[in-house]
């Protein structure tokens, strides 16, 4: 079946979003490396879209028609492998392996290493420039696929992005092309407002999209935004989530040392039943 | 001397004809530039294929990932800019988004102006790294054709393989080395020349100075054998190896720096299979502005320093 055939409720995907949460923080427990709160951050976003608005079929993951969903902050596997396991493109068991010798999910994703991997990623800001790719050859093949783009708003500082923000109008590929953004205001050395303070829906605008913002934790206005930014619309779509760096694990929640850390064992308990505690 | 009395064509005006040639047999070629078509000739496919061609302005790391999402559906798709920008400006992208996904992605880049025959444009213009950076990318086939046809012949082969590739070509026109009964074959040298004393092993505008150099050295009564290496990587390890049994002493030349391009490859061959007495000839500084023949003396890639070089790397037989 490659596409959801009605809505997925907003309570299921909350479900999701637990079970893909308690994936990140294990996985990347059990690694002892990983980027646990750029992951925690994009959970939302990643759930409402592979249930609700990504045209895919986990059985059939090289499917022409698919909608391309492209990482571009490639340093949040545990959330893109805890998000494509989850959707049934491979078997959660892998996640065990994740970042160790042998395992197919390596640190950052490698093209064609797991279904549904569609890029290799992991220096920043190169995700839109291949979408650009994707669309253009859709348009050349007669497909009417969609690529949807998730980038981290620490990635916007690299100046590829605005090189591909400016052709994705230009080309015209409003309605083949959407762009999203975690907007949760920490990188790798700290807040965004003293690495390099940026305004995201100003530089947007500014380079002729138009921008959608949402709080990246309410389910529903997830959702929402992103069937928002399906709508025909006379320039390209970016939805921009406020998400908070961490989100559900308070000891990680908005903490810059949680950007690129795993727990130790006690951390990783707390962690879990915070999470189950959110099942409630 | 080395400039041409009769000028024949710049290799970088085979770029178009092989593109129109490839989509004539099929191949399904998409391709892009930089904000230089007029200089790498690809606008002259886009005027031919508009809905396959894509200027993304000013944007090299842009154009890179265009080209591997095309890739990624199938096409075949080429990038072209300068030598110094292209992987000089795109380098990580090469090495990210094409090289490293899959084993390498379907990418082909025809690189223009390299080596320092561009010219007037001076050093910032002048590529003498850039088949250094190529040769690194692991997948990548890096071609350096010595005239139009066998450039012509280089980008139709490596359009259809299915493995990313990196061909160099150059601004100024240069005399016809072949003619249309040649054959390019990837991975292979051509002895132009043969000879027992020293070999030339040269690519690209270096070819025909290596041939001049050996005509020289004939007249002095030192047999040399001439090779055409226009496939950096893979290296034609047979050739090499026969050089070396056969005139025991070889010379290299090429418009690049001496460190990680041909000469770098050829030296690789002998240390493994046969230490044999080698002298590097390129360009190991910066250059300035120069009409591209004056360049090519200012920066001693004579048939004169050639044949020198012979002359030295012979004395070292032992």
């Amino acid at each position: 079946m490659p596409t959801t055939a009605a809505p997925v409720s907003v309570s299921e995907l909350k479900d999701v979003a637990r079970r893909v949460r308690s994936h990140i923080v294990q996985m990347v427990y059990h690694a002892q490396s990983g980027h646990p709160g750029g992951s925690l951050s994009a959970v939302e976003l990643g759930v409402a879209l592979f249930w609700n608005h990504l045209r895919c079929d986990p059985a059939n993951a090289d499917w022409p028609e698919r909608d391309r969903f492209i990482l571009s902050k490639g340093h949040a596997t545990p959330f893109y492998y805890a998000l494509l396991a989850e959707r049934g493109f491979f078997s959660p068991e892998l996640l065990r392996g994740f970042r160790t010798l042998g395992s197919p999910l390596q640190g950052h994703p490698s093209m064609g290493s797991v279904p549904g991997v569609e890029m290799s990623s992991g220096s920043l800001g190169q995700g839109l420039s291949f979408a650009i790719g994707h669309a253009l050859s859709g348009r050349l093949d007669n497909r009417d696929f969609r690529c949807w783009v998730m980038m981290g708003d620490g990635e916007l500082n690299e100046g590829q992005v605005w090189e591909a923000a400016q052709a994705v109008p230009h080309f015209k590929l409003g309605d083949r092309i959407i762009a999203m953004v975690d907007r949760n205001g920490i990188q790798n050395d700290g807040f965004g407002d003293d690495i390099m303070k940026i305004n995201p829906p100003e530089m947007w605008r500014g380079f002729g999209w138009h921008v959608i913002e949402c709080d990246g934790h309410d389910m529903a206005a997830v959702d929402q935004a992103l069937t928002e930014a399906e709508r025909p619309h006379d320039q390209p779509r970016v939805v921009v989530a406020y998400t908070i760096k961490g989100k559900g694990v308070s000891f990680m929640e908005n903490n810059p040392g949680f950007h690129g850390k795993a727990p130790t064992a006690e951390q990783l308990a707390e962690a879990l039943a915070q999470i189950t505690e959110g099942l409630q | 001397m080395t400039a041409p009395a009769t000028p024949a064509a710049a290799t970088r005006e085979a770029y178009p004809v092989a593109l129109i040639e490839l989509v004539e047999q099929g191949v399904d070629v998409v391709a892009l530039d930089a904000d230089l078509s007029v200089s790498t000739m690809g606008y002259q496919f886009g005027a031919r294929y508009p809905d396959r061609w894509h200027s993304v302005g000013v944007a090299e790391a842009n154009m890179v990932g265009i080209a591997a999402g095309y890739a990624a559906n199938g096409k075949t798709a080429f990038i072209a800019s300068f030598a110094s920008f292209l992987p000089g400006r795109c380098y990580d992208q090469l090495r990210t988004s094409v090289a490293q996904p899959k084993g390498g992605l379907n990418v082909k880049c025809v690189a223009s102006h390299g080596g320092v025959t561009v010219g007037e444009d001076g050093a910032s213009a002048q590529a003498i790294e850039d088949l250094a950076l190529a040769t690194s990318l692991i997948p990548f086939d890096v071609v350096v054709p010595a005239d139009f046809e066998s450039a012509r012949q280089a980008i139709v082969t490596v359009g259809k393989t299915q493995r990313p590739a990196y061909v160099r070509t150059g601004r100024p026109k240069v005399n016809a080395i072949y003619d249309s009964t040649y054959r390019f074959e990837l991975g292979k040298a051509n002895r132009l020349r043969d000879g027992d004393d020293v070999t030339l092993i040269a690519c690209g505008i270096l070819v025909g100075i290596a041939l001049d150099a050996a005509a020289l050295l004939a007249a002095e009564g030192v047999s040399a054998r001439v090779l055409d290496m226009a496939t950096i990587k893979p290296i034609d390890r047979q050739a090499v190896l026969s050089a070396a049994v056969d005139t025991g002493a070889i010379v290299t030349a090429e418009e690049h720096q001496t460190h990680g391009g041909l000469g770098s490859a050829v030296a690789r061959v002998l240390a493994e299979e046969r230490p044999t007495p080698i002298s590097f000839v390129g360009v190991d500084r910066y250059g300035t502005s120069g009409k591209w023949d004056e360049l090519l003396r200012y920066f001693d890639l004579t048939p004169q320093r050639l044949a020198a070089a012979a002359r030295e790397t012979i004395a070292r037989k032992r």
